[in-house]
């Protein structure tokens, strides 16, 4: 089944995408920059609105993740359409 | 353990059916240095590698993953509307006899994907030049894979993995200098 995607999907997925890709380049210059207070305070900062701005989706959208990282309504969600790949 | 997410890395847009463009892609899918490599060479190494990169590497395999689907994405949006004539004047003729329209770890060539593409030497120093080689030569498969398509869209996506091969590269050669740091003060051996 595939849900109606609206603009407004569109413009969640980008804006989680965005916020993200700055926690995966904080996450991979940390393991190589431990001692960097101020990026660590910058990933904490962006983990916090990642986990909105993922809910605020998800509440739209359905569960982003499996085993138990997101909701789901009734009936069971995760096997809705769209895949990543068909967006 | 690993958790999915329901969504791409970075957005995968094609403007036109192409599946010469997707058979040239398969470099990095199923290829000596693509992204199906990448991830189960870094993830593999692992459980050989000093405590410090453990992270580093767990992190940088993990990502490659999410570049596998966007490769996949890819490949799947320029066939998905071929016909088998198209496939076949792309080359892609044998690719449709055994597999249609499915996606298969192999390169441009057809030839399929082998674990004797990647290297665990259980030698810190020697694992992580093979990983930033690896790095330097998808760099370049991405920049010549940019010039065989015309698709701004698609070299938009192209683009980002091969920024991204930059990074990785960057992060395992910092990775090195760790590790000599640590084999300075023999904390290892
Ligand atoms: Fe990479």
């Amino acid at each position: 089944m595939q849900k109606q995607l609206d603009e407004e999907y569109y413009r969640l997925l980008h804006e989680l995408q965005a916020v993200d890709f700055v926690l995966v380049e904080l996450n991979l210059y940390l393991d190589t920059h431990p001692w960097d207070t101020q990026a660590i305070q910058q990933f904490n900062h962006c983990s916090q609105n990642r986990r909105q701005l993922a809910q605020q989706f998800e509440s739209m959208y359905g569960p982003l993740m499996n085993f138990g990282h997101s909701y789901s309504g009734a009936p069971w969600q995760w096997n809705d359409a769209p895949w990543p790949w068909q967006v | 353990m690993w958790v999915y997410e329901k969504k791409l890395q970075y957005p995968v847009r094609v403007s036109k059916c192409d599946p010469l463009m997707a058979k040239f892609l398969m470099e990095q899918y199923g290829g000596a240095d693509g992204e199906l490599a990448a991830a189960l060479r870094y993830l593999n190494q692992r459980y050989s590698i000093p405590d410090k990169v453990i992270g580093l590497l767990t992190d940088i395999g993990t990502e490659e993953f999410a570049h596998l689907e966007m490769i996949a994405t890819m490949i799947y949006k320029l066939t998905k509307d071929a016909t088998p004539d198209q496939l076949r004047a792309a080359g892609l003729g044998d690719h449709y006899a055994a597999h249609d329209n499915a996606l298969f770890y192999q390169n441009a060539s057809g030839v399929p994907w082998t674990a004797s593409y990647i290297q665990a030497k259980g030698d810190p120093i020697a694992d992580l030049y093979e990983d930033i080689a690896a790095e330097e030569k998808a760099r370049a498969t991405y920049q010549w894979l940019i010039d065989l398509t015309d698709d701004v869209d698609l070299q938009d996506s192209l683009k980002f993995l091969r920024e991204r091969e930059i990074v990785h590269s960057l992060r395992f050669r910092e990775a090195v200098e760790i590790l000599k740091e640590k084999r300075d003060e023999k904390i290892y051996y």
